[in-house]
């Protein structure tokens, strides 16, 4: 948790995930071709693009819900690209998802202990036995490392709640707590300040940089507020139709006449400031 | 489990153990605890027809609570859990007959219950729904043939006799000795459920219901859970199924019906989905349900009201009616079930007489 990491913005010298040139078809449908990255550990990495171009379909690629039929996913130079997605915790991914995907009907506390669930090793008999088998130890031990997260993300007030009961910006809150609580190395975010406010967004814009340069995790972001992907992300790659368009640094991506074509529109007084660039022209 | 507890006021947690237990208060818990000491009193002061009405509870709501974990806690459909009730009965009489002390037979039927249910939930692994439910239905017509065919295991048409039960050489069969062994049985049972659901295992069941995408992402193994469920719904119908074999001494493969199986399903509806104690509530509702409206039958009989209107054997069919009614209004006025009321009486009570 300690090891502060903000070594920053270039790619280090083993990159953690490695995405070789995939490819990605749903029957005659390209969904994404021959995209090809790389994250180096500590990094903050932003995917943008417009709608439909793919980003969401390449962290599934990442995640393991989908697989490529051509190209490799290396993560810490293991290919993964055929690994299940529940495989893929224990090795040291985890994800947030774009529309909620909290379990619903628990409480919050219960979401982020099963973050944590490929670290308890209890199994049914014990699970059943609790006192006797260990499980309770294991519990409160666990219980423990929870609420260290849980003060992180400032979501005490709410942790006996039921999670459907939340509001939508304290249920993304809790959905980035369980992804924290796996103890990834490396932490996909699937547009994380989608639908929030100014200060909502604030906080989360926050916690993310805490998680990448306090926690050490490395983490892809896709969002659509450039706003923030400008300004905390430390390289950016843009998608459009399933290419990769442009990689680099935030301030080349925003002087990048085919991402402006794409994205960002053209707009001729946005170019001089790359502050200037407002939520509105973005929405397109 | 997960849901919003009020707490008394002035009660504050000072460790996590505190705050992970079973029931929210010291005060719950002696008023469990109680509740288990007055009921091993009952068989001194009730007569057999009350204690025989509560090992029925006792036998059902064990099976009830199976059925409740595979599709409250799991979110899975079966229509065939009175069969695996039933595998658990032939299998613990069967073994009693060649040998096996009956206590250790309930449990090892319990376990081969286990074993068949985790074959027939195979396609769980891969089908959902309605077409898991037509699956589970085919584990209904198959083991319910298997159960007339197979003589060697269950005396075929003609059932199977289960020794009485008995430990250490003590006789514990009828009603009043009997309570005991089926209260301990659904004592132990509930407990584990309970601290089966507040650690990994069952957490992991029922994110798996919740949203199986995200729950994948956590490293829980949909395939393994999936099935899972089924095996340990299995267990408790099992458990089940043999305490009441050893209880009437007899197995016959009659009454192990669809039918049967939609009554457990009633139970846990009518209890509570998703519910521990709502599995036992729907028991408790379903067995007395019949009695109550027999009551009114018999009072009904050859009463002025049955004069005047010419009743007479409308009344059975008037029973038969109500028993549907009921149901159907239940799950009208109150979907989630007996436990949500029970919460909403708690929080009533707790608030009364300043409910603002």
């Amino acid at each position: 948790m300690s090891t502060a990491n903000a070594s920053g913005a270039s790619a280090a010298a083993a990159p953690l995930l490695n995405v070789a040139d995939i490819s990605l078809r749903f029957g005659g449908l390209k969904a994404l071709s021959e995209v090809g990255f790389s994250v180096g550990k500590g990094e903050l990495f932003s995917i943008i693009g417009p709608n439909g171009a793919g980003k969401t379909s390449l962290l599934n690629c990442i995640s393991g819900r989908y697989s490529p039929q051509e190209g490799a996913v290396m993560f810490e130079g293991r290919d993964i690209t055929r690994l299940k997605p529940n495989k893929r915790a224990a090795i040291g991914i985890g994800r947030t998802f774009q529309n909620l995907a909290l379990f619903s009907h628990m409480s919050v506390l219960d979401n982020i202990m099963v973050g944590r669930h490929h670290l308890l090793k209890n199994n049914l008999l014990t699970g059943a036995l609790y006192w006797i088998g260990g499980a309770q130890k294991e519990e409160l031990e666990h219980r423990r490392k929870v609420e260290d997260v849980i003060d992180f993300l400032d979501i005490q007030h709410v942790r006996k709640s039921t999670a459907g009961t939340l509001s939508y910006g304290l249920r993304k809150r809790v959905e980035l707590a369980r992804a924290v609580a796996l103890e990834p190395k490396l932490i996909l975010l699937d547009e994380p300040m989608a639908g929030m406010n100014l200060e909502e967004k604030e906080d989360m814009a926050r916690y993310i940089v805490d998680l990448n340069e306090e926690w050490g995790m490395t983490i892809i972001m896709i969002e659509h507020d450039m706003g923030v992907v400008m300004d905390i992300s430390h390289r950016v790659m843009v998608l459009d139709f399933g290419r990769k368009i442009a990689e680099g640094l935030p301030e080349t991506i925003l002087a990048n006449p085919h991402v402006k074509k794409a994205y960002l529109g053209e707009e001729d007084e946005a170019l001089e400031d790359p502050d200037a660039v407002s939520p509105q022209a973005v929405s397109a | 489990m997960a849901m919003t507890t009020m707490r008394p006021c002035g009660d504050f947690r000072t460790s996590y153990r505190a705050d992970q237990t079973i029931f929210a208060t010291r005060v719950t818990f002696a008023f469990v605890v109680l509740g288990v000491v007055l009921l091993a009193c009952a068989p001194l002061v009730l007569n057999n027809y009350y204690l025989s009405l509560m090992i029925q509870i006792g036998y059902l709501g064990i099976a009830a609570l199976g059925l409740n974990i595979l599709v409250g806690f799991s979110g899975q459909i079966s229509i065939g859990h009175a069969v695996f009730f039933g595998f658990g009965g032939f299998a613990s009489a069967f073994l009693a007959e060649h040998g096996v002390p009956v206590p250790i037979a309930i449990v090892l039927a319990g376990m081969w219950t286990t074993a068949v249910g985790l074959l027939f939930g195979i396609p769980a692994a891969r089908v959902k729904g309605l077409y898991l439910a037509i699956a589970t239905l085919a584990a209904q017509f198959i083991l319910q043939d298997f159960f007339v065919r197979a003589e060697w295991f269950t005396g075929g048409t003609h059932g199977a006799l289960a020794a009485p039960f008995e430990i250490f050489g003590y006789d514990m069969s009828g009603d009043q000795r009997y309570f005991y062994v089926v209260l301990v049985f659904v004592v132990v049972m509930y407990l584990f459920a309970a601290n089966l659901m507040r650690t990994r295992d069952g957490r992991a069941l029922i994110a798996v219901r919740d949203h199986y995408l995200s729950a994948e992402m956590m490293g829980v193994n949909l395939t393994k859970y999936r099935t899972m469920a089924f095996g340990i719904s299995s267990f408790y119908a099992g458990i089940g199924g043999a305490l009441y074999a050893h209880y009437i001494g007899f197995m016959s493969v009659e009454g192990l019906d669809i039918l049967f199986s939609i009554q457990f399903l009633a139970m846990i509806i009518i209890g509570g989905l998703g519910s521990i104690m709502g599995s036992l509530l729907g028991t408790i509702f379903m067995v007395l349900l019949p009695e109550v409206t027999q009551a009114l039958a018999s009072a009904l009989q050859g009463s002025a009201i049955d004069k005047a209107l010419h009743l007479k054997d409308g009344i059975t069919y008037m029973r038969e009616m109500l028993i549907g009614a009921v149901i159907i209004l239940f799950l009208i006025f109150e979907p989630d079930g007996l436990a949500h009321r029970w919460r909403q009486i708690k929080a009533y009570w707790k608030l009364f007489p300043f409910s603002y």
